[in-house]
């Protein structure tokens, strides 16, 4: 059974199409990167798989249900969320802000305060120097880490990333996405990502989806995109060939 | 001779302090009972925003003189005294807590608000824990205004016989008595650097947390 399963998923706002008839899932371990220009639908899909939208036709399931019959506080806590700048909260420790889901689902303290030292370990942010800095002591890429570790926290079986490097100088985001697929490998966790920056789908992905103005525009592995003679998919392989050889 | 005046005017100016410094108090405290949830509510929903501010800000329109005499006549809620006094007061007081309310709440960052929903926080876990703490210190930015122009307002209410501060300044403009109407304006004043500077600091402390 697929972990995320997109049926003939539809979304509109004020009448604007967003999302066209998507389907495809995501099977668990697998990292799907959702690719696509500003303004294709690709954020709009990430947040149909946590309930934050839910779809105007077809149906999204989640661990084999749709969401509109999940409890939608529940199934978005067994989900990790990371967004671009991390969306720490900025009155809240590190230690909180990492240990966020677990409070809310009331694990004992002595638990929390031992996950979360794991947790910042891992993500590289000793926790005796970082748990109790607050976000604004931090820089771009630490706050970001921050933000990995929080999502984290609860042990959910699926990640999901909107942009979550996007605002990071370019060293910062390539040490990053190595932390990333470090991470992927060890914990293998079903994971959605959302860019825009066909370099980090390549580097990412297990399977690339490509939304053209809210259509599925091309669904495969990296090496297939790179393939791929869809005239969108084109535009975004130019981006990757080197200046002057053109072919 | 002089000496015997002060005597009396430190002897009555204790007792008018105290009825000053309750009407303040009773009045903040009800603007804020009502101005901080009635400010929640509005920041959820934009057509009670729009309704709430709309009123809280004609009520801010009408003269304070004005204001006062239109509530004597009004019977049960009206008359000459204290209760009426502080309904006047609560009308000035309210916009100030309200909006500042409202644009502490719809000023916290959406990206900290969105993340907050995606961890699976409650509606209410949400206010508790984000909006409100982040919110705070513009909301009591919004306080600290209040309270200063209601330290000021308040002395208009002597003139419907709710005592305080202002019954110095009304029977000294009487009586063309600069000593009375300072000894009624200067604790006034003061009363006011005080409570600004009082606020000021806690503010200041809020938002650096």
């Amino acid at each position: 059974m697929p972990e995320i399963e997109f049926r003939n998923v539809g979304y509109a706002v004020g009448g604007r199409q967003i999302l066209c008839d998507i389907s495809f899932s995501v099977e668990a371990g697998e990292t799907l990167v959702l690719l696509g220009r500003s303004g294709s639908g690709k954020t709009t899909a990430l947040r149909l798989i946590n309930a934050m939208l839910l779809p105007a036709s077809g149906e999204l399931r989640v661990a084999g249900r749709p969401t509109t019959a999940h409890d939608r506080v529940a199934l978005r806590r067994s989900i990790g969320y990371v967004i671009q700048d991390a969306g720490l909260f900025p009155h809240f420790t590190v230690a909180r802000n990492v240990g966020l889901v677990p409070s809310l689902e009331n694990w004992p303290r002595e638990k929390v305060n031992a996950r979360v030292a794991e947790l910042l370990d891992r993500v590289g942010l000793p926790s005796q120097e970082f748990a109790n800095r607050k976000p604004r002591e931090l820089s771009g890429g630490q706050r970001q880490r921050v933000g990995v570790a929080r999502a984290l926290a609860a042990d959910p079986r699926i990640l999901l990333f909107d942009e979550p490097f996007g605002a990071l100088d370019p060293v910062t985001r390539l040490d990053l996405q190595n932390e990333f697929l470090r991470l992927r490998d060890e914990l293998r966790k079903t994971s959605v990502f959302v860019t825009h920056d066909v370099r980090e789908a390549m580097r990412l992905a297990t399977r690339i989806a490509l939304l053209d103005q809210g259509r599925l525009a091309f669904l495969g592995t990296p090496a297939e995109f790179r393939r791929s003679d869809n005239p969108e998919a084109a535009r975004f392989l130019e981006v990757l060939r080197p200046d002057g050889a053109a072919c | 001779m002089l000496s015997d005046v002060l005597q009396d005017l430190l002897e009555e100016g204790g007792e008018l302090l105290v009825q000053h410094l309750v009407l303040v108090f009773v009045s903040m405290a009800i603007a804020c009972a009502i101005g901080i949830p009635l400010g929640i509510a509005a920041a959820a929903s934009p057509r009670t925003r729009r309704f709430a501010l709309a009123f809280a800000g004609i009520g801010q329109t009408i003269p304070s003189l004005a204001l006062f005499g239109f509530l004597i006549p009004i019977p049960f809620i009206g008359g000459i005294g204290e209760h009426t006094a502080i309904l006047a007061l609560v009308v000035y007081a309210l916009l100030p807590v309200l909006r500042n309310t409202v644009t502490g709440i719809l000023g916290v960052d959406a990206g900290v608000r969105d993340s907050a929903i995606a961890m699976g926080m409650t509606p209410r876990q949400v206010l508790r824990m984000v909006e409100l703490p982040l919110a705070a210190p513009t909301i009591l930015a919004g306080i600290r205004i209040a309270t200063v122009t209601t330290i000021g307002t308040a002395t208009i209410a002597a003139a419907i016989g709710a005592g305080g501060l202002g019954v110095f300044i009304f029977r000294g403009i009487a009586s063309i008595d600069k000593l009375q109407i300072l000894a009624g304006a200067i604790p006034a004043a003061l009363l006011a650097l005080i409570a600004d500077a009082g606020l000021g600091a806690l503010e200041k402390r809020w938002s650096v947390r």
